[in-house]
């Protein structure tokens, strides 16, 4: 085994690579810059929202009202201004993201025990956080409420104790803090065995073309198996140290810790890597050019990461796109990785997404190998 | 200079129209990415399964479970039996909000006294788990108020709420995400754009040893950049005039400002994106190592610092310290406030201004890399 050709081949590549130890740095360093960005920016908690505060009143219980958003700590008050119009201004410039505006008289009408009025106006452009403000707003709005509504009828003499009919627990399975990491590191991985083994693969036997040293190779005594192993294998490698790279951040440093077991995730991503190798040398085949490869990766990657769950979830999708995901094998492994990463199940649990990777990698690898073949020959 | 200038522009169209599978492909690319995210894409959490353990069972029960069924945002998938099945109906997928109440809901309901229940989330998807949550929370909210309001009624006293909030949602009214994201989108495509495009011009005149004919050329390194940048910076123009019109005319994105100052923008920003990916190129080695380093720095902080998806004003004061020095952080300011808020340069003045003086520093810094020399 050792004096084999494929050995002597694969230190070859080996030798190139180690060559170009820029090319090598950077290709395992991209995903721990990734991860660690990520880390620091992908949080759900919506907070320092930026309030601008039209207090009208300005009577104790206005500043009381007011006081219960400051005290949530979810709002920074930046500007107190005196007219409506300065709201609007500082809304548009988006230097501001919610209003608040407090009519006149809000505290002589609670104090006659009528309704008292305000108004919120919320920068809607981003969807998801406008969402979040209402929300909050709402709820310590109905905290208020509450407090002056206990007042109100502890003063008539009744008892309180019916203003809150209901009582949630309410708990968070699998990641009960909501850290973002738990959900994108185990996406990170996809993402990296996808594009190193689509994009490095891929370019490095386009580069062999460009300079006509395929020829070469393809006269030397060396099977066309042997070819494509001692290509791929050193990005293999480079893949699975990537991964051990970012799982290491991301418990040491982010401390997100997984909960299934470890092997499971390193075969499977053995198993995926299939998909994305035999994608690279079906790419190679059909491009003259490193530009050309890379467009076509880009053209491959992209929509297999927008519909695959990598960020947004397939159950928001049409049916129709929620269909085209089952052709896809990113949709199992990172179905799969998650289930290990956040609930620690086991392959029993997940072999419904296993086999159909399985099946997807063995069969795109033949294929595009018979295809590299040909070419060769 | 425009004598000097017109023949690398030629010859790098020429490349372009020799390889009609990548202009293609620039053509396209932005176009199948935003109709994939245009249907794909949505935060907008709605049909979040859910079971039911209802071991009450009464009116009171069912009326309340109703309460999150009736306006989409949950699809009733099962009914449980038994509080065994609730870990599997979590770790399966099956359902991701579970609801347990009491068998003594209606009772304690009755009694004025407070009822209790137990509401399970999967957490796993932290965006989607906490849209759920807000949902869940203004749902309990206003069955609170209602309870109340009804207890009352009962006593024969009318209740009025001491206070009332109108809250009112400015620009995108319906909370559209697609509103929100296809803005943003224009300005990543672009940037991918740039960095597939341009990252690898230099690099591979270096590679295919055409460099030194360029080299003893009468040509300026000043006019040989712009050269290079120009011809992309216009199929990239193209694009934005495609992507913007699909946005608008197929996904019904408003478009509430001024073209000129969209394309006036664009134009800045390109200019300086492009050159981001010249100035990879005259700094690699290789054009592998090209690729890789043009798409950390140009779809990396464009898709995550950028504020694409997350706001900026959440992250850690040291990474909202780099968003400053990206061109994208400025242009996407600029692309929400056009098409959501139907501002101009009187409001976006700050941010057109950062994204000019970027952009031409950017493009200096790739001309005085750029060596006129063989290595």
């Amino acid at each position: 085994m050792l004096d084999s050709r494929l050995f002597h081949f694969i230190k070859k590549e080996f030798i190139q690579l180690l060559r170009d130890p820029r090319m090598l740095f950077i290709a395992l360093m991209a995903p721990v810059i990734q991860l660690i960005v990520f880390g620091y920016i992908a949080s759900t908690d919506i907070n320092h929202i930026s309030t601008v505060i039209l207090d009208e009143d300005k009577s104790y219980y206005s500043r009381n009202y007011l006081q219960s958003y400051k005290n949530s700590g979810y709002f920074d008050f930046n500007y107190y201004v005196a007219r409506p119009q300065q709201i609007a201004d500082l809304i548009d410039s988006g230097r501001a993201k919610l209003g608040l505006r407090i009519a006149v008289n809000f505290g002589r009408k609670i104090v006659r025990g009528d309704t008292a009025s305000v108004q919120a106006v919320i920068d809607g452009s981003n969807s998801s956080t406008a969402a979040i403000i209402q929300g909050y707003i709402n709820q310590i709005n109905f905290g208020q409420v509450e407090i002056l509504l206990r007042k109100k009828i502890e003063k008539a003499g009744s008892s309180a104790r019916n203003l809150e009919p209901i009582m949630v627990n309410s708990r968070i399975w699998y990641n009960p803090e909501l850290k973002s990491l738990y959900y994108m590191v185990p996406a990170i991985f996809a993402q990296i065995l996808m594009i190193i083994s689509m994009l490095l693969t891929s370019t490095a036997i386009i580069k062999e073309k460009e300079r006509g040293t395929m020829e070469m190779l393809a006269v030397t005594p060396l099977k066309s198996y042997e070819l494509i192993l001692g290509k791929l294998l050193p990005f293999v490698i480079i893949a699975l140290f990537d991964i051990v790279l970012v799982l290491l951040i991301a418990t040491l440093w982010f401390n997100v810790w997984i909960k299934g077991s470890v092997f499971d995730l390193f075969y499977m991503g053995v198993i995926f890597m299939l998909t994305g190798l035999g994608l690279g040398i079906f790419i190679s085949t059909i491009s003259q050019t490193q530009r050309q490869a890379m467009m076509t990766v880009i053209f491959i990657i992209l929509p297999q990461i927008i519909i695959s769950g990598f960020i947004f979830p397939i159950a928001n999708m049409p049916k129709i796109i929620q269909l085209i995901t089952y052709l896809i094998p990113l949709r199992y492994f990172l179905e799969i990785v998650r289930n290990i990463f956040l609930k620690g199940v086991g392959i029993n649990y997940l072999w419904y997404s296993v086999w159909p990777m399985v099946v997807f990698g063995v069969v795109i690898l033949s294929l595009s190998i018979i295809r590299f073949r040909k070419k060769i020959d | 200079m425009i004598r000097r200038l017109w023949p690398i522009i030629r010859k790098e169209f020429l490349h372009l129209l020799r390889d009609p599978r990548s202009l293609l492909l620039m053509f396209l690319l932005p176009v199948f990415m935003l109709i994939l995210f245009g249907y794909a894409v949505s935060f907008d959490v709605k049909n979040i399964p859910l079971a039911v353990y209802d071991q009450d069972n009464s009116t009171a029960s069912r009326a309340f479970i109703e309460r999150f069924t009736r306006n989409g945002y949950f699809n009733l998938v099962e009914k449980m039996r038994s509080d065994n099945d609730i870990p599997d109906r979590l770790d399966s997928g099956k359902a991701r909000v579970i609801l347990n109440i009491p068998d003594d809901f209606s009772k304690r309901l009755q009694a004025q006294e407070t009822a209790k229940i137990q509401i399970l989330v999967d957490g796993s998807d932290p965006n989607w788990a906490s849209s759920a949550l807000a949902y869940i929370n203004s749902i309990l909210q206003t069955y609170q108020q209602d309870r109340i309001r009804a207890v009352f009624i009962k006593r024969g006293s009318l209740l009025t709420l001491p206070i009332d909030l109108i809250t009112r949602i400015w620009y995108n009214e319906t909370l559209r995400s697609l509103n929100f994201f296809i803005p943003g989108l224009i300005c990543v495509i672009l940037m991918q754009m740039s960095a597939t495009l341009t990252s690898l011009t230099i690099v591979s005149e270096k590679e295919q040893g055409t460099m030194e004919a360029l080299v003893v050329s009468p040509i300026r390194k000043n006019e040989l950049m712009l050269g290079k940048v120009l011809p992309y910076v216009i199929i990239a123009f193209l694009d934005v005039i495609l992507v913007t019109g699909i946005g608008v005319f197929w996904f019904g994105v408003p478009f509430k400002g001024s073209v000129v100052f969209l394309l006036f923008s664009s134009f800045v920003f390109l200019l300086g994106a492009m050159s981001i990916g010249v100035l990879v190129s005259t700094n690699a080695r290789s054009s592998q190592e090209a690729i890789q380093v043009a798409l950390l720095t140009t779809m990396l902080p464009a898709i995550l610092l950028s504020g694409f998806v997350f706001p900026i004003e959440n992250m850690p004061l040291i990474l909202q310290a780099i968003t400053y020095v990206l061109p994208a952080r400025y242009f996407l300011t600029i692309l929400r406030g056009i098409f959501l808020k139907g501002i101009g340069l009187a409001y976006l003045w700050p941010e057109f201004s950062a994204l000019l003086i970027l952009s031409f520093l950017i493009l200096f810094a790739s001309v005085r890399r750029f060596k006129k020399r063989i290595e």
